[in-house]
């Protein structure tokens, strides 16, 4: 265990200013420049959307746990449903694990001092601020009730705040593009001496893929959304039957983002498993090259696949079988990695730290996440299960499963990094227990009833779904407490963890060889790369728990 | 190449001026990446509709001035050799030129602009507008269609006339069902009557064609408005004298960027003014 008793500190943890405590007043913090600044920033700001988006959901299932009116009515129900989505869609999941852990850990597994537009960087989170408000304020005051994907003619007609949603997502829109921009030029031109591009971290190389459909798909999204603000605000019509517009139209163009946009969330999650399942299991990454071009891979299918959300709209037979077909097609790299990591875990010393417990059950909820994915990608299936809970439960098994159990991952992994505190690893492993058992039981149900033909986002039900409504709502208590658990130690480990060594898991990328919490300038000297999964040189340092490395203890 | 480490404009994550100098390099061609993909959803939906609905652009395009549009092109062409130019001055660190042509540049897009405002002037006055607001003054004007560029479909003679001075057409996609009885043979009538007299007629859906344009026109003027506020700062800032050949990245990139906007306009106005 990483995090054995009588551990006093790194060696440099505690000595000399870190970059906490580099400078201080609220705009020390509100105007910085520094990414681990703002990457801390970004993750106080999505857990509290976080936080936001679970109470909608928790209302939504305590609504489902009886048919008929429980606890709302049906317009506060599709408010409820809508804020749920939006705010983990757009809020959460999508700048999760790029910009708050990506922006603190990106630049340290680089060796670099800072990404490479700082003032670019800390644009893009107040950008982050003004849109989460817009979108929020939005349902304050009076809701939205179009679901997040705001189709039309629906969001055309219906007479809540569709304008200020809307504009919110455009702007959180921005936000994300010069996050992603600023990622590839960083990692195009901010490179340590020696590491080549297939010397890179993994992690690095999902963002990257992430960044580049940040840059190419958002733009499609802010035009669509500025379209459909149009449509609203002026009649432009492009959307409209009635002057000759084409309601479809806006499907494809909103899924031609927000297809690749599920890859903008579930590709950082893929990178972070790929870093948290070699460490932890103290061996090198079985297949590094297909691992990280899988990323582009996926990266490049994301943008050929969104027909499959419109499998029913109408569209041509022809065009369902080829996106049908191209859908199957994204299965290969991601199957690619799911083997390469279990590889990785092959004849492994693994360590089952919390961390490690969310990666492997990243393993098998995303492989059924996935799964499942087939299925809807099948033609004949897809129409007997579009729009039922099936489709609900997928999604969930992908963004849950997949994004947010890795993005939990990354959070129990660098949490030592960002904070220099451990926290306790026997909650810990009960909190993710307790997410497990409680996401399953909430989301595999729904994949019963869905196949059974429940309808999704339907406020009432008939009796028959009665049993699975009830262990879904149940199990979601359950997930809930879990989370709560895991927000209890997390924030004790702040105020009474103790203090975290350099390299508590033994990890052999850049950012575990600065102390934890790291410095202003990240680095004392620019190091030099080496082979980030060798492990070969990585030894346990009983002084202070954690891990030194023999190579780079030697260098200094 | 003075000492790096003295390099004023030197951030202090990057290691040389060249290695800062590339990462903004790429920044911006990033940038405009996303902006041509911002456009793209536009150039996209005007492909859609003309596709189907080509009779629609064939006839509202008479409506848009050319002589306007080509003059604004010429413009906007010359303020991009006018911007290169500055690039090129500031590089060679001659400041009374790069502020002159600056000016121009900037001269320039006020042109566009004040062009832009006579054409949409033009417009709103003949009720050309968008999806619904799109109400052609015919009626008010009696026969009389607006101003046109070039000959016209020749004015419907008064007792050919439709009721309400609209005919519709079919459009290239089917309706799904027939209409309520009396209207379809009504409309069959008139346009075997039409037809007969060898009128042309006004297609179904033209607000279509004027709501692509104002949106592509229009987010295309904000650009312009954006670029010239970009333009004023780095002229504010040569007036200053901070450019030289140590330091012209703001310039190269705001040259850039006006070029953009100036590709975009050399798409539009071939797409929006001279159909067949």
């Amino acid at each position: 265990m990483a995090t054995a008793e009588g551990i006093v500190a790194g060696r440099k943890a505690t000595l000399g200013d870190n970059y906490l405590t580099h400078t201080r007043g609220f705009l020390s913090w509100a105007l910085t420049l520094d990414h681990k600044r703002i990457g801390i920033m970004y993750l106080v700001s999505i857990l509290f959307a976080f936080l936001l988006g679970g109470l909608a959901a928790l209302a939504v299932r305590t609504e489902l746990i009886a048919p008929g009116p429980t606890i709302m009515g049906p317009d506060a129900y599709n408010k409820m449903f809508t804020l749920h989505g939006a705010a983990m869609v757009f809020l959460f999941i999508i700048p999760g694990i790029p910009a708050a852990i990506g922006n603190f850990v990106l630049p340290l597994m680089l060796g670099a001092k800072d990404v490479a537009f700082p003032r670019l960087n800390l644009t893009s989170y107040w950008l982050w601020v003004i849109g989460a408000l817009c979108a929020i304020g939005a349902v304050v005051f009076g809701g939205v009730d179009t679901g997040w994907t705001f189709y039309t003619p629906y969001s055309t007609t219906t007479n809540t705040n569709v304008i200020a949603t809307t504009m919110g997502a455009f702007i959180l829109g921005f936000s994300s593009i010069f996050t992603g921009l600023n990622f590839i030029v960083t990692i195009h031109k901010l490179r340590p001496t020696g590491m080549t591009w297939f010397k890179m971290p993994l992690f690095l190389w999902s963002l990257y893929g992430t960044a580049l459909i940040q840059v190419l798909a958002t733009p499609v999204l802010g035009i669509t959304l500025l379209l459909l603000i149009a449509e609203r605000a002026l009649g432009v019509g492009i959307f409209d039957p009635a002057l000759g517009g084409d309601p479809v139209l806006y499907q494809h163009f909103f899924w031609f983002y927000s297809h690749p946009a599920v890859y903008i969330m579930i590709l950082p999650a893929m990178g972070v498993i790929s870093e948290v399942i070699s460490v932890h299991s103290r061996k090198h990454i079985f297949g590094y090259k297909f691992v990280a071009l899988s990323s582009i891979a996926i990266a490049a299918f994301g943008f050929l696949v969104w027909g499959h959300h419109m499998f029913t709209s109408g569209q041509s037979g022809m065009a369902n079988a080829i996106f049908s077909a191209l859908t199957f097609s994204v299965a290969i790299p991601s199957a690619i990695k799911v083997w390469n990591w279990l590889a990785t875990l092959y004849k492994g010393n693994i360590q089952l730290n919390t961390p490690m417990l969310y990666g492997l059950m990243f393993l098998i909820t995303f492989t059924i996440g996935g799964l499942t994915g087939l299925h809807l990608g099948a033609l004949a299936i897809d129409v007997h299960v579009h729009d039922t809970y099936f489709v609900v439960a997928h999604f969930h098994y992908v963004m849950f499963g997949g994004a947010v159990v890795a993005f939990l991952a990354a959070l129990h992994h660098w949490w030592p990094k960002m904070t220099g505190r451990m926290y306790d690893e026997r909650l810990g492993r009960i909190g993710a227990a307790l997410v497990f058992i409680g996401f399953n039981g909430t989301f595999f149900t729904q994949f019963v009833m869905g196949s059974h033909g429940m309808p999704r986002r339907y406020f009432d039900y008939t009796p028959q779904f009665t049993i699975y409504h009830q262990i879904s709502t149940i199990m979601s208590y359950v997930m809930a407490a879990g989370f709560f658990l895991t927000a209890y130690y997390l924030i004790h480990s702040l105020f009474r963890g103790k203090r975290a060594p350099m390299n508590p898991w033994g990890g052999n990328s850049l950012e575990w060889h600065t102390p934890s919490p790291p410095p202003h300038d990240n680095f004392a000297e620019t190091p030099s790369a080496e082979d980030p999964y060798d492990y070969s040189r990585i030894r346990r340092d009983p002084a202070t728990g954690g891990y030194v490395s023999t190579s780079y203890e030697g260098a200094r | 190449m003075s000492d790096p480490a003295h390099a004023p404009h030197l951030q202090h994550h990057f290691e040389t001026p060249q290695q800062q100098f590339d990462a903004g390099k790429l920044g911006i061609w990033l940038f405009l990446a996303t902006e041509i993909l911002l456009f793209g959803g536009l150039f996209c939906a005007y492909a859609i509709y003309r596709a189907n609905h080509p009779e629609i652009f064939v006839y509202a395009h008479q409506f848009l001035n050319k002589y306007w549009g080509g003059t604004n092109t010429v413009i906007l062409l010359c303020s991009s050799l006018t911007m290169a130019w500055a690039v090129r001055a500031a590089q060679l660190g001659e400041r009374r030129l790069l502020i002159v042509l600056l000016s121009l540049t900037l001269l320039g897009a006020m042109g566009f602009l004040g062009i832009k405002y006579v054409e949409y002037k033009e417009k709103w006055e003949h009720g050309l507008l968008w999806g619904a607001r799109y109400a052609p003054h015919v009626e008010g004007h009696g026969a009389e269609e607006p101003p046109l560029t070039k000959a016209p479909p020749p004015p419907a003679p008064a007792a050919a006339a439709p009721p309400g001075g609209f005919v519709v057409e079919r459009s290239a996609i089917r309706p799904a069902a027939p209409g309520p009885e009396g209207t379809v043979i009504a409309a069959e009538e008139q346009e075997e009557h039409l037809e007969a007299a060898g009128i042309h007629r006004r297609p179904a859906n033209v607000q279509i064609f004027f709501s692509i344009y104002f949106l592509m026109t229009g987010l295309h003027g904000i650009h312009v408005l954006i670029g010239m506020g970009a333009i004023v700062w780095i002229l504010v800032r040569s007036i200053r004298g901070d450019f030289g050949p140590q330091y012209f990245t703001p310039v190269d990139f705001v040259g850039l960027y006006w070029h953009l906007v100036d590709l975009i306009w050399i798409f539009l106005f071939p797409l929006l003014y001279l159909i067949h």
